[in-house]
């Protein structure tokens, strides 16, 4: 059996990654249906229907404003999955150049860039990307950037700490032996014996990225109407919770779900990729 | 004009109790297709030399004296000239055959990566002549096994490897470090034979750094005894063999297993341990542990005493090594 299949027969027996992978999967489809079909226009208001219960043509009921509810989480999910990724993309590559430049470079190099990144790291991160926004404006994009900047030290960190323990291999000696330069060996060695650890780390985030794009949002700081936006729609819930707590439980559930799903997912991809654990073949 | 001149090298590292100068004032020369031995404990200071020529130091760690390679110094070597001369004009074969190898490259690409590095081969051309270094260094079936990982190998065979790599470019030089240490002895026997028959074929210089003698008396022709960052003997490995000088050199001959002792027989040893580098005395280095050690051997270095033949030895108590023998 090559190792990739020897790898995916252990990710299927391993009940975390399954999970997370169901969960995440069942988010990803959501989100992609949506764009084709929803079982409503997403955001059509039907007032003479508003706060209608489950039914067969309303799956979830109705919200204030008599928009489906159901059609609304389908389209959060874009939105979600949208801002998780691109803030989480930001992060990795500028954060993940950092720390594998700091590993290489060492010395001030290596002393700035993690002083910098101690520095975003002091700010609570809900915290900042509310400044931000708060600062440059609400909206989608700012606030994907807002996440996306405190990704960066996370990644920066996470990268330079893997990167150091490879430098000292002997096999990176060997390289250096071999008359490559830093940059050589950080691309073609450093860089794919790593990539485990980022991966992980990638994942992880994301599900933070989703909880920051919910709580701006709900804020009123992320995603503006008429865009959907599981964060808004827990706000809008907000008054109505004691006439229809339902509009709240949708989008929390929605939310919850996603952010378990990456996390299982993360921890099971963790275990798989471990090469400490991966010696029982 | 020889081929590696290395003049009064000092190296300086920083440690944590302050500077240790691990290698103190090491001289010595090596021609085209010589071969010298570097014997030594661990913590001699043999490592760091092999290290202060190629440039590799750890970082905070100071260099002094002259390092000549071809007639072109290499202390004062830019990093990226340096890159040129790494792997293209000397090469290393390291101790540990299981680490000395990138687990997520396959063999193939790492023996034709100084290929391309070096001599801009293409990827083709780079491979077919993998293929034949694998081959000539004795791995079976190597049209085969070129595109397998490290870890399908055995530990002489990663040797084998690493040999492979080193010899890619057809280097001036080839510097062993301690290459049959972690292997076992019918393999080191073969590795060792295969190192001698290529360091022959090429006409390269070799430059062996081992801590067991019986490997330094069958490989090279000249050897030099390092203790505590200096050299304490030199000659060549016959004479030295012969007559060992030095108080260190002859403690660690003495200090052989014999076979054939008889049950009971106590292992001879030298006395004390190796002192901390940080904590070298200002003398000679085995003053102290040395039994013929007298006030005067800690007050200078001592000079280096010829022994007829090219052997000398750094003591100033060799006639009454003589008289003990």
């Amino acid at each position: 059996m090559s190792a990739a299949s020897l790898l995916q027969a252990r990710a299927l027996r391993h009940p975390s990654f399954v999970a997370g992978l169901v969960l995440v999967l069942l988010l990803i489809a959501m989100a992609a249906l949506s764009l084709v079909w929803t079982p409503w226009p997403a955001g059509e208001m039907d007032i003479p229907h508003k706060l209608a219960l489950p039914s067969a043509a309303h799956w979830f009921g109705t919200d204030s404003l008599g928009r489906d509810v159901a059609s609304l989480i389908m389209a959060g999910a874009r939105n979600s999955i949208l801002v998780g990724v691109i803030a989480v993309a930001i992060g990795l590559i500028v954060g993940s150049a950092v720390g594998l430049t700091a590993a290489a470079a060492k010395g001030w190099v290596e002393e700035l860039a993690m002083r910098l990144s101690d520095f975003t790291f002091a700010f609570p991160a809900i915290l900042s990307a509310i400044m931000l926004t708060a600062l440059f404006g609400p909206g989608i994009v700012n606030s994907i950037i807002a996440i996306g900047i405190f990704n960066i030290p996370v990644f920066a960190r996470v990268t330079r700490a893997s990167a150091n323990a490879v430098w000292t291999r002997e096999y990176i000696l060997a390289a250096r032996v071999a008359g490559k330069n830093r940059l050589q060996i950080t691309l073609e060695h450093v860089l794919p014996n790593i990539l485990a650890v980022i991966i992980v780390q990638a994942t992880i985030q994301f599900a933070t990225a989703i909880l920051a794009e919910a709580a701006l949002s709900y804020l009123g700081l992320g995603t503006q109407p008429p865009q959907p936006s599981w964060g808004r729609m827990l706000n809008e819930a907000q008054l109505l919770m004691f006439q229809a707590p339902r509009l709240a439980i949708y989008p929390g559930v929605a939310i919850a779900l996603s952010v378990l799903g990456l996390n299982l997912l993360g921890d099971g991809l963790r275990d798989l990729l471990d090469p400490r654990l991966a010696r029982r073949r | 004009m020889p081929l590696l001149e290395v003049d009064n090298l000092t190296v300086t590292l920083a440690t944590g109790r302050g500077p240790a100068r691990a290698v103190r004032g090491v001289s010595f020369s090596l021609d085209r297709g010589e071969t010298l031995g570097l014997v030594g404990e661990s913590g001699s200071g043999k490592s760091m030399t092999a290290l202060a020529i190629l440039g590799l130091l750890p970082d905070g760690a100071q260099t002094s004296g002259r390092v000549s390679f071809d007639g072109r110094d290499l202390l004062g070597l830019r990093e990226t000239e340096f890159c040129r001369v790494r792997g293209d004009r000397i090469a290393v074969v390291f101790q540990e055959p299981m680490t000395a190898l990138n687990p997520l490259h396959t063999i193939g690409h790492q023996v034709a990566e100084t290929l391309t590095l070096h001599r801009g081969m293409t990827a083709g051309a780079a491979r077919a002549e993998a293929i034949r270094l694998l081959d000539r260094v004795g791995i079976p079936e190597a049209a085969q096994r070129v595109d397998a990982y490290p870890h399908q190998f055995s530990g002489g065979q990663r040797q084998r490897i690493t040999i492979a790599i080193a010899l890619a470019c057809g280097p001036d030089l080839l510097i062993a470090d301690e290459p049959t240490t972690a292997l076992d002895v019918t393999i080191q026997r073969q590795i060792l034979d295969l190192i001698a028959s290529l360091v022959d074929e090429h006409k390269m210089a070799l430059l062996l750094v081992s801590h067991d003698l019986g490997v330094i008396a069958e490989n090279v022709e000249r050897m030099l005894v390092m203790y505590g960052g200096s050299i304490v003997e030199n000659g060549p490995t016959e004479a030295v063999f012969a007559r060992p000088s030095h108080p260190y050199t002859r403690g660690l001959f003495g200090a052989r297993p014999r076979l054939g002792g008889g049950r009971g027989v106590r292992l001879t040893t030298i006395k004390g341990t190796v002192p901390e580098l940080a904590d070298l005395p200002q003398g000679c280095p085995f003053a102290g542990r040395c039994p013929l050690t007298i006030p005067d051997c800690s007050s200078a270095p001592p000079p280096s005493i010829a022994l007829g033949d090219g052997h000398a030895a750094a003591c100033i108590r060799l006639d009454a090594v003589t008289e003990a023998a």
